[in-house]
């Protein structure tokens, strides 16, 4: 395996809050790595730095042997990393499959060899028979199965998917889960997971990251990382791990 | 061409060729009168498509498109009476020089996140220091305007856009139906979707790759170059320019009126709103002549009022309605 992703002491402070402390970590290519941490962690912000939606105080971030800190969002994903939103953001106007087809036409410049691709994605996220629906009208379960069908429609080699899971039901989550291990094993897509749902992140994660108050406190394997003390103490709670 | 077709169902396609061809026979029916209104509409839809473009499709409300009608016009028409150069070749230059005015205007906004509101201001303060520009310089005639002469034994020289009522006519057919081929074609197109994409949501369509700065700076420079191709022909059809008139915030909003009353960001709606507005401001004179009283403004307050009454029963537009209805329901891209 080789590495995919490195981040290397980035560091964002908000005014006098330091969002993300010199965090530090690497994913290797096919990976499903989640971040985890209470809220107000640094979660979201340290994954804006990497999507490019603003630039970290200090700190180098490298994907697949490019520097990619400070690039712009549209830039970041066309070097390979899609991403969704945690509060969904589909086009509301236009229909399911358009709002794939735009995830397609990245890659893609004929419309109709995108709208087969974004077809394709759509039956893998069982969203195939709402296709012709305007987005407006989908429930959040679906939203956010959209939000990852527009994404991996770019045909990112990294997902960045930000509490995907969020406002499910658990056989909903099952259904996410094992739709994103799916993804993870044929397309080999590796996938940076930020979740609250312990549920999902032990079911996916080869390996966690825990943040608080920006810094990271522990990394390593899910079962190693639930029964770290201080991420029990910080985060999980003792019943959490029981 | 082909997949424009494929996508209309068959009844859209038998309204399209019955629409063209009755406007294609209807210099051999109207009369002068009717065929100067006809002109007017065919002109109407076809810089209201031009706006379409790029409020319509790529969300980003320009409301000094008068400026590239003032631009497309003088240009062409400077060519022609300092260098004998004719509109054919005028045209071109007239579409360089609005591009650059749209590409500045574009760099200016888009670069530097002036959004929105902030962004229609922009379009209006270039369009109104252009005015005062033109107003203020001697060689476009300054504020007394320039004037292409109306010569008897040019009369018939098409290649010189010198000709009657007919000409006129046929041509402004070309530019609306040649503008509605091509919106057809762009909707349909990669560029069609990251500009409806931007216009739904920029956060979202930068999420997906989309270079936001790129594919809106298309939008301008497209529609500033058809705007310019409308101006050439305003030009040359009613021959007086005056930069308070070709340049005038009235002017921009002419422009948007069709395509908002009859459908935003769809291939027809500017048509459909040309076709009902014009025809409804020519009666309104019609009528308040008959009945003695010429107060200036009548025509603006019962657009406006029209407005009101069209965003109110139908906010999306005449034509998505009306589609529906005729059963030609249009694929909104």
């Amino acid at each position: 395996m080789s590495t995919l992703l490195t981040v290397a002491g980035v560091s964002k402070r908000f005014r006098g809050l330091l969002a993300v402390d010199r965090v530090s970590f690497e994913i290797e290519s096919g990976e499903i790595f989640a971040v985890i941490g209470p809220n107000g962690a640094g979660k979201t912000t340290l994954f804006n730095i990497i999507a490019g939606v603003f630039a970290g105080d200090e700190g180098a971030i490298t994907f697949d042997g490019e520097r990619i800190e400070g690039l712009s969002s549209d830039a970041v994903c066309r070097r390979g990393i899609g991403r969704t939103f945690q509060l969904v953001r589909p086009f509301p106007a236009l229909t399911v499959e358009d709002n794939v087809v735009i995830g397609a036409l990245l890659h893609r410049s004929d419309v109709a060899a995108a709208r087969r691709h974004a077809r394709d994605v759509l039956a893998r996220l069982d969203l195939f028979d709402k296709r012709g629906l305007t987005a407006s009208a989908l429930t959040l379960p679906d939203r956010k199965r959209l939000e990852v069908a527009r994404a991996l429609a770019t045909e990112p080699k990294l997902l960045l998917l930000d509490e995907v899971m969020a406002g499910l039901r658990p056989t909903e989550t099952d259904r996410m889960v094992a739709i994103l291990a799916d993804i993870n094993r044929e397309r080999g897509v590796a996938i940076l997971l930020i979740e609250h749902v312990m549920r999902a992140v032990m079911a996916l994660a080869t390996r966690v990251l825990v943040l608080h108050h920006g810094a990271q406190i522990a990394l390593g394997t899910p079962d190693a990382v639930v029964r770290d003390p201080a991420v029990v103490e910080s985060y999980l709670g003792a019943e959490a791990v029981g | 061409m082909k997949a424009i077709l494929d996508d209309m169902p068959v009844r859209g396609r038998i309204l399209a060729a019955i629409v063209l061809l009755a406007l294609a026979a209807a210099p051999f029916v109207a009369n002068r009168y009717l065929l100067s209104v006809l002109t007017l509409i065919l002109y109407l839809a076809y810089v209201g498509q031009a706006w379409n473009l790029v409020m319509g499709f790529c969300g980003q409300l320009s409301l000094g498109h008068a400026l590239y009608i003032g631009l497309g016009g003088y240009v062409a028409a400077l060519f022609w009476l300092e260098f004998g150069v004719g509109p054919w070749i005028g045209v071109f230059a007239a579409m360089a020089v609005a591009m650059a005015f749209g590409a500045v205007i574009a760099w200016l906004g888009f670069r530097f996140g002036i959004e929105g509101v902030y962004f229609s201001l922009l379009t209006i303060a270039f369009a109104e220091f252009t005015r005062i520009g033109f107003d203020n310089m001697a060689f476009t005639g300054g504020a007394g305007g320039l004037f292409i002469p109306y010569e008897e034994k040019r009369l018939g020289e098409w290649w010189n856009l010198r000709g009657g009522q007919w000409m006129y006519y046929y041509i402004a057919l070309l530019l609306a139906a040649g503008a509605v081929t091509l919106t057809a074609w762009l909707a349909r197109s990669r560029l069609g979707y990251q500009w409806v994409a931007i216009r739904e949501d920029e956060t979202a369509a930068r999420a997906l790759g989309i270079d936001a700065f790129a594919v809106k700076m298309k939008a301008m420079l497209i529609s500033s170059a058809m705007t310019a191709v409308g101006g050439v022909f305003y030009a040359f059809y009613y021959n007086t320019l005056f930069p308070s008139q070709m340049f005038d915030m009235g002017r921009s909003i002419e422009i948007i009126m069709a395509p908002i009353v009859g459908g935003l960001g769809t291939v027809f709606g500017p048509v459909v709103g040309a076709f009902v507005l014009t025809p409804m401001g020519e009666l309104l004179i019609a009528a308040t002549e008959r009945l003695g009283f010429n107060a200036p403004g009548t025509k603006a307050v019962f657009y406006g009022a029209m407005l009101i009454v069209i965003i109110m029963l139908r906010p999306a537009g005449l034509w998505p309605w009306l589609a529906r209805m005729l059963g030609v329901w249009e694929r909104k891209p």
